[in-house]
């Protein structure tokens, strides 16, 4: 097993082939209705789906793995490269095993939890080369593992392999993760998600790596991701998924731009576009100069703000922020923070995990009462905290959570989720404050049919629109949503950006968008804050910013997002 | 991972009525320990309406009395008094006084539980430290030390084995809280500056009522050993009362000739302990799957 | 590490020093005082006065708990207000008795309990799973003098009349010169402690066998007993160590009824009496002593969570 695949074969004959693979849950319930692909050496085959689809179960198919729970009812997985197996499934399960991690490997989607944490990297790559009996003594091995490490670009010293997990970063543990897979020279390697979690700038370098590596040992690869973008970079073949069915399947460049099937298009026409040639939902997007409210919707506001220089003492600013600072103990997690909106405004406000982004849209909405630092809504400062606000101040800023998970209680209606705010503020009778619920389920198009359903009987998307139905239904003047969109799925996303432009059109109050992904700016914000260790390091228009970034941050963010 | 690939989890959509009540009696486990329990419990509310020999069960002067004779279906104990009228005489107090005490600990235990969690810092800490100091003492150590100072009265029993139940139910009803309290719909509701107490009452309680309801039924199963154990070893009901520990241990001497004074209320407790125990674990399971925020 | 390691046990000294300050305050809550105890309703006053004098009961009360508590660093328990003896002499015989039967339950329970739990993990949903389960769940619910009781039902009674159901070593001989002595008692606390032991086993294994890593080391290719032994079984032993202990400590309680129920001399069968006679001396000394062991077997249990966590060991840092 460990003999192999080092020159690419001369021949196109597929090294894995899938037919028609059906998987069951162990009560019956068909998940996977016949999955047929194959994989080519040295290509990589993207297995593209949204969460449900099933991508997922049919990549451990490849390698002979069911989860608990999961059986296979039919169909085959051929391997060829180092003789023929014929169906692995029909193999038993030792043989299976031997194939596992040898011919075929995987990578995991979250280093963190699949490197085992009691042991080190070292370790964990040396056994892997020991279960397959790779080469011919331990100092084989001990070789080999150094070998691959520099080969993933890690340090590949003694004392590096003596490490544990837990003293890597994010990035770090997925390229162990990717030595592990490379250590045997397997001839399919299978990805699952393995950048999602990781920055732009990481993501890019572990995307080079797998490609690289994989064009220069010849390994087939299988992608499986739900982000058309990053599959446009690696991607050589494309299988699009739905609920457990191949719904388009072909080159990357004729299945992401020339899509036949429906699904497909709709996906595609989801994916937030950095560049702004798309619109992902019916909102238009933002190019060049833009009015602080987008006109489509025929709603006219008075509000002209972007040509107003951000100067904290014009009166026509919502909000101000000077010399917002916060630090836990030695720890600055916001070193001095200057902006301000004006009304009818959306700013994008940037930053990836640890920048700070959250714990700033925290302090402005008062659900973080540490900073020192000044926040002025309409002109007047806001105590710290909401609880030292008044009941118009809480009223006019609300915040939308990341994770409408965990944002509504399980145990709570919609309704009365969604009524606290008015209960709290408010005069209004359990009859009228029924009515202004409903109103603002309206609002974001859901019906009365929701009024007294619980969280649980709701998708992702259907939570998030209850959350912001809480958020509106007391009109707010500055609505902060943080990282809304990122639990969801890339098609719900859009919906959800669609719904806030539009949303921010009918009433013209200003948003604080704060995210990870730059390639919504163009969908959503007329400004942006590019956030970096607590600071702000780039600030203008959507399209300055895009066009001519100020700070290296900046630019290498936009050299390594991927895109269509 | 993606959370819809596992399939644990179609399952559970495809499979589980909602509600905590309706999965618990889906079980066959729980029907049992329900079935179980109700039987003994009925003995023991009943019992003391139907006694055959009054309420002091002396019916023969004869020592230790042969059983299935006429004076008394199981025969009477080294006293002369009938067995059977003992035995249907003796569950009530024990009941009582186990339900007394676990009630009485879910409230200290829960209380202080919830506090701890959702104050934090300095609130938290104190709680925390003297239930470790309290748990350094195992149950039933503590309980007779309190006794030895203050004697074997009935409230005696009940508040230390309360005392004794509040550390771990705490412990259980913290955690539990801090699980719902790094939840964002604490912290939407804390935005409306919704009042503290009925964030606790409204958001938090009904989200740790699974957790709460296992703890009450495994405390109710300890308080009744706990309290048939002091019994037995003399130290808890006293005699002349009829009570089913205090039974076992006037009895056992004579459990060669006579095993029926033994056999009758060691069979009670057992039965009634497993069955309860029967009732916790379905509920465990019940409610492991109505976790909250199940967040991808 | 060291630094954790020591701010644990300096947690375990103040814990065990609280621990004192509320057994001690106990003897407070006493209707009339230890002298009195001591020489009875008789006693005339001047010889109360002399003992009062005498047992320093006249001291301001703090006073007095420090030196009783100095008393118990060097092994000073008292007098007994019983039998007028020092209680240390009462004790002595009576904590080695004890001891042999805890070790004895001990290193039967926690293997069996390690070993049945781990199966019945490894076989989830199968026969064997539903009956270790099952009878973990009966066994568990079971109060220590029930259990004690059937076993004497059925081995020393009626059914199989093979073992004596009460310990009547000679006075002055050591308990384990009669082994057959000893077999009941301890096999009630192995039956009591080990469900508890296997079920946190089982559940531990069937986390740990549902997590990333072990799924991991599967696609890997490892074999099944490797992914078990290695990538497994680590993770459970901290755990389950929290829960043995508490087991111990448990039975260090729990073997005041079983002592009791079988008529072993050992310091359980003397707590009971105390508490009978509301001797206050040596009741005291035995929650101390007990409470000790509890703190020591925790402190053990929090090591090896502290040995076994490399993110402990190494301190955490990237």
């Amino acid at each position: 097993m460990s003999t192999s695949v080092v020159e690419p074969p001369t021949t196109t004959k597929p090294v894995l082939s899938a037919r028609d693979l059906r998987i069951a849950t162990t009560s019956g319930y068909e998940i996977l209705h016949g999955v047929s692909f194959t994989l080519q050496p040295g290509k990589i085959l993207a297995l593209v789906g949204e969460s449900g689809s099933g991508k997922t179960t049919a990549g451990l198919a490849c390698l002979g793995h069911f989860r608990r729970g999961l059986k296979h009812t039919g169909g085959e997985i051929h391997l060829a490269g180092t003789g023929d197996y014929g169906n692995i499934l029909d193999l038993p399960e030792a043989e299976r095993r031997k194939l596992r991690g040898g011919s075929i490997s995987y990578v995991p989607q979250d280093p963190a939890l699949s490197l085992n944490p009691a042991m080190t990297i070292g370790r964990q790559i040396q056994e892997v080369l020991q279960v397959h009996h790779y080469g011919d003594s331990e100092e084989d091995r001990r070789a080999r593992a150094k070998e691959v490490l520099a080969e993933v670009g890690l340090e590949n010293s003694e004392t590096y392999q003596r490490r544990y997990p837990h003293q890597l970063s994010g990035g770090q543990q997925q390229r162990v993760g990717i030595a592990m897979a490379f250590a045997c020279r397997p001839a399919v390697l299978v990805l699952d998600e393995p950048t999602t979690g990781l920055d732009v700038t990481t993501q890019a370098l572990v995307l080079q790596t797998i490609a690289e590596l994989a064009e220069r040992h010849g390994v087939a690869g299988l992608y499986i991701t739900h982000d058309l973008a990053v599959v446009a970079k690696v991607a050589d073949e494309v299988v699009v998924m739905l609920s457990g069915e191949v719904v388009e399947k072909g080159s990357t460049a004729q299945v992401l731009y020339q899509p036949r099937h429906e699904y497909t298009q709709k996906l595609l026409s989801a994916v937030p576009d950095l560049a702004g040639r798309r619109q992902v939902g019916r909102v238009a997007v933002i190019t060049e100069e833009h009015p602080a409210i987008n006109l489509a919707s025929g709603h006219v506001t008075a509000v002209q703000a972007l040509q107003i220089p951000p100067s904290s003492e014009d009166r026509s600013n919502l909000l101000e922020v000077a010399g917002l600072k916060l630090s836990y103990g030695s720890n600055k997690v916001l070193g001095g923070i200057d902006f301000s909106l004006a009304r009818g405004e959306s700013m994008m406000l940037l930053g990836e995990s640890g920048s700070g982004k959250t714990t700033l849209s925290r302090c402005i909405a008062g659900l973080n009462d540490d900073y020192t630092g000044i926040v002025r809504l309409n002109g007047h400062a806001l105590s710290p905290g909401t609880r030292a606000r008044t009941a118009e101040q809480r009223q006019q800023v609300q915040y939308v959570f990341q994770s409408p998970f965990s944002s509504l209680n399980p145990r709570r209606t919609v309704c009365e989720s969604v009524e606290v705010p008015l209960q709290m503020s408010g005069t209004l009778s359990r009859k009228q404050r029924r009515v202004r619920v409903l109103e603002a389920l309206d609002q974001v198009r859901l019906g009365e049919s929701y009024l007294d359903r619980r969280p649980g009987d709701l998708s992702g998307g259907q939570r998030q629109r209850v959350a912001i139905a809480r958020a509106l239904v007391n009109a707010p003047a500055l609505l902060v949503c943080d990282e809304v969109t990122s639990a969801l799925d890339v098609s719900v996303q859009a919906s959800i950006i669609d719904l806030l432009r539009t949303l921010q059109a009918e009433t013209g109050m200003s948003m604080l968008f704060v995210t990870h992904n730059i390639c919504l700016a163009r969908h959503i914000s007329q400004r942006i804050a590019v956030l970096q260790h607590g600071r702000i390091v780039d600030f203008g228009s959507t399209d300055e910013v895009l066009k001519h970034p100020q700070h290296e941050y900046t630019r290498e963010l936009l050299a390594n997002v991927p895109t269509i | 991972m993606s959370v819809i690939d596992s399939p644990q989890l179609v399952e559970r959509e495809v499979e589980a009525p909602p509600g905590l009540l309706r999965r618990l009696i889906r079980q066959r486990q729980a029907k049992i320990g329900v079935a179980l329990t109700a039987a003994v419990v009925l003995i023991a509310l009943f019992g003391p309406l139907v006694l055959p020999w009054g309420a002091t069960g002396y019916t023969s002067t004869e020592f230790a009395g042969r059983p299935f004779k006429p004076e008394g279906l199981f025969g009477t104990d080294n006293l002369g008094r009938d067995v059977l009228t003992r035995f249907l005489d003796g569950g009530l107090r024990l009941l009582m006084f186990a339900a007394l005490a676990t009630l009485l600990g879910m409230i200290i235990g829960g209380l202080s539980g919830m506090a701890a969690a959702y104050r934090g810092g300095i609130v938290d800490s104190a709680i925390m430290r003297s239930n470790d100091v309290l748990l350094a003492l195992p149950q039933l150590v503590f309980a007779l030390l309190a006794i030895t100072v203050l004697g074997p009265q009935s409230w005696v029993l009940v508040t230390v084995i309360a005392i004794t139940h509040a550390p771990r139910i705490a412990r259980v009803t913290r955690s539990a809280t801090v699980a719902v309290v790094t939840e964002d719909f604490i912290r939407a509701s804390e935005m409306y500056a919704v009042p503290k107490w009925k964030i606790l009452v409204q958001d938090v309680l009904p989200n740790i009522t699974g957790p709460l309801m296992v703890e009450l039924g495994l405390r109710m199963t300890y308080s009744i050993g706990a309290l048939a154990s002091l019994s037995f070893l003399g130290l808890g009901m006293q005699p002349p009362t009829a009570d089913w520990g205090l039974m076992i241990n006037e009895n056992r001497i004579a459990l060669a000739i006579q095993p029926w004074g033994v056999i009758l209320p060691v069979l009670a407790i057992a039965v009634l302990t497993v069955g309860t125990n029967l009732i916790t674990d379905s509920l465990a399971r019940a409610s492991a799957n109505l976790n909250v925020g199940e967040s991808k | 590490m060291t630094h954790l390691i020591l701010r644990r046990l300096a947690t375990s000294v103040l814990i065990l020093l609280a621990v004192s300050l509320l057994v001690f305050v106990a003897t407070l809550l006493l209707p009339g005082d230890p002298a009195q105890a001591i020489l009875g309703q008789q006693a005339t006053p001047e010889r109360l006065a002399a003992l009062r004098e005498q047992m320093n009961l006249n001291d301001p009360i703090w006073q007095r708990y420090l030196s009783w508590l100095g008393d118990l660093t060097v092994g000073d328990f008292g007098v007994s207000a019983a039998s007028g003896g020092p209680v240390i002499a009462l004790l002595g015989e009576r904590i080695g008795a004890s001891l042999v039967l805890l070790v004895a339950a001990a290193s039967i329970s926690i293997p069996v309990g390690l070993l049945v739990g781990t199966y019945s993990a490894l076989h989830r949903g199968r026969t064997g799973d539903h009956i270790t389960t099952g009878a973990s769940l009966v066994l568990a619910a079971l109060p220590e003098f029930v259990i004690g009781i059937w076993l004497i039902t059925v081995f020393s009674t009626t059914i199989f009349p093979i073992l004596p159901s009460v310990t009547m070593a000679p006075p002055g001989e050591a308990v384990w010169n009669y082994p057959s002595q000893l077999v009941l008692p301890a096999l009630t606390l192995v039956l009591v402690v080990t469900p508890y032991i296997t079920r946190m086993m089982r559940a531990t294994m069937l986390e740990v066998l549902d997590s990333g890593y072990v799924e991991m080391a599967r696609l890997k290719g490892v074999p099944e007993r490797q992914v078990i032994v290695r990538h497994a079984l680590p993770h459970a032993l901290s755990p389950v160590a929290q829960v043995i202990a508490i087991q111990l400590a448990w039975m260090a309680g729990g073997v005041v009824v079983v002592e009791f129920l079988f008529r072993y001399p050992g310091i359980g069968q003397a707590l009971v009496d105390a508490v009978a006679n509301r001797d206050v001396q040596v009741a005291q000394a035995l929650s101390i002593l007990i409470a000790a062991v509890y703190i020591v077997v925790n402190l053990l249990a929090d090591m090896v969570g502290i040995l076994t966590n490399p993110k402990l060991r190494t301190g955490g840092s990237r």
